[in-house]
């Protein structure tokens, strides 16, 4: 027994935080959006003549071609960060790591899906 | 903290061995993890052959029979002996139930006892349940209304308003769910389990407590409620066949709906 404190007081803490629902909520909304954008951008890619950079970049010249990529992009990293995030939070007890890993996802996640959407805009607008 | 190794004084070693009395043809072999915090060493796993032409159909008689006949120093909990006090709850062959109602028929093969996971042993199949309780106790279980009662009769319910607690108020607080959850396990500190929370939505669905909003702010936590993710040992566990998990699942269906 280290704290002298009652358990029904250790187990209220510092009470709700009135927080997770738009997680939890979200987190859905992103999987079912995810649904047909991955539909499409596996079928996009198969139905490509052929893998290199010309076709590539012509394909994502088209205007609806890279408003779907940016969706692709934006969808999925969201999703990615929410999902990171509960694994954290499932699994690293450790205050201060915790702290870390869940700043590193968010700020990893931002990064890569602004890399991704600038790359799209960069090629689309070029061709 | 997810732990996926024992810490060193918790690591199981090999116990004594009970041979049966002489003469017993037919015997069934128990092993039992045994404790005693007050020896300094180690848990074991004691090993008991066990007369069945003279024991009892349950698990809990088995058990009875065991510090009865062959050694009085096993600790256990067990009161009602039929599955309504929740007392003798366990993990019995790696799921969680309790020892009255586990019949000896329905298990394969040799059976193996343990105390409720993850939980503090305060001996032998004895678990320290406080924190547990005292979970139960947070979300407060009893009706709040600010309506005061009609002074001359109870509360009135529809019948469909009362079947809205069956599967729900059954809940006997054996603690099987809890602890056979792994986000209770990594987290149950914070994380309220799926027993307290089963209780906090018998509270939320029940039509004549109106305090449902203050519930539901009560809960809404990332750590509270939403460590729940549907792995459904609960609902599998549960020796009063409820299903923990749904409730959990209304729940935020509820939170959900209050904001759209």
């Amino acid at each position: 027994m280290n704290s002298l404190r009652t358990p029904l007081a250790r187990v209220k803490g510092m009470g709700s935080a009135g927080e997770g629902t738009d997680h939890f909520w979200l987190q859905r909304l992103t999987a079912i959006g995810l649904v047909p954008l991955c539909i499409w951008f596996c079928f996009s890619m198969a139905s490509l003549p052929s893998m290199d950079y010309a076709t590539f970049t012509a394909w994502l010249g088209s205007p609806f071609t890279a408003v779907m990529m940016i969706l692709v992009i934006l969808v999925a990293f969201y999703h990615a960060a929410l999902g990171l995030q509960v694994i954290v939070e499932d699994y690293i007890g450790e205050k201060g790591i915790r702290t870390a890993s869940l700043i590193a996802i968010k700020i990893g996640c931002v990064f890569f899906a602004v890399t991704g959407v600038f790359s799209v805009l960069k090629i689309s607008f070029a061709s | 903290m997810a732990e996926f190794r024992l810490p060193t004084n918790s690591i199981v070693k090999k116990g004594n061995h009970y041979p049966a009395p002489n003469g017993a043809t037919n015997t069934r072999k128990f092993s039992v993890y045994r404790y005693d915090p007050d020896s300094g060493k180690n848990p074991r796993v004691d090993t008991y052959d066990v007369d069945m032409d003279t024991c009892g159909p349950m698990v809990l008689d088995a058990i009875i029979k065991i510090k009865s006949e062959m050694d009085a120093t096993l600790s256990f909990r067990r009161s009602c002996r039929e599955g309504i006090c929740g007392s003798c709850a366990m993990n019995i062959n790696g799921s969680n139930t309790l020892a009255c109602t586990m019949a000896l028929a329905d298990i394969e093969d040799d059976v193996s006892i343990y105390p409720l996971p993850h939980q503090p042993v305060v001996k032998d199949l004895v678990s320290d349940l406080t924190n547990f309780y005292a979970q139960y106790a947070s979300i407060e279980p009893w009706l709040k209304s600010d309506t005061p009662a009609p002074p001359d009769r109870e509360r009135l319910q529809s019948p469909a308003e009362r079947e809205k607690l069956d599967g729900l108020y059954e809940c006997i607080l054996c603690a099987c769910c809890s602890t056979s959850c792994p986000s209770y396990w990594w987290n149950s500190e914070r994380y309220l389990g799926p027993a307290a929370l089963l209780a906090s939505y018998r509270w939320l669905v029940d039509s004549r407590d109106d305090n449902t909003g203050e519930r539901l702010d009560a809960v809404e936590d990332p750590y509270k409620l939403y460590r729940c993710h549907t792995i459904m040992n609960c609902a599998q566990v549960c020796p009063k066949g409820l299903n923990p998990a749904q409730a959990i699942a209304e729940t935020k269906k509820m939170l959900v709906e209050r904001r759209i």
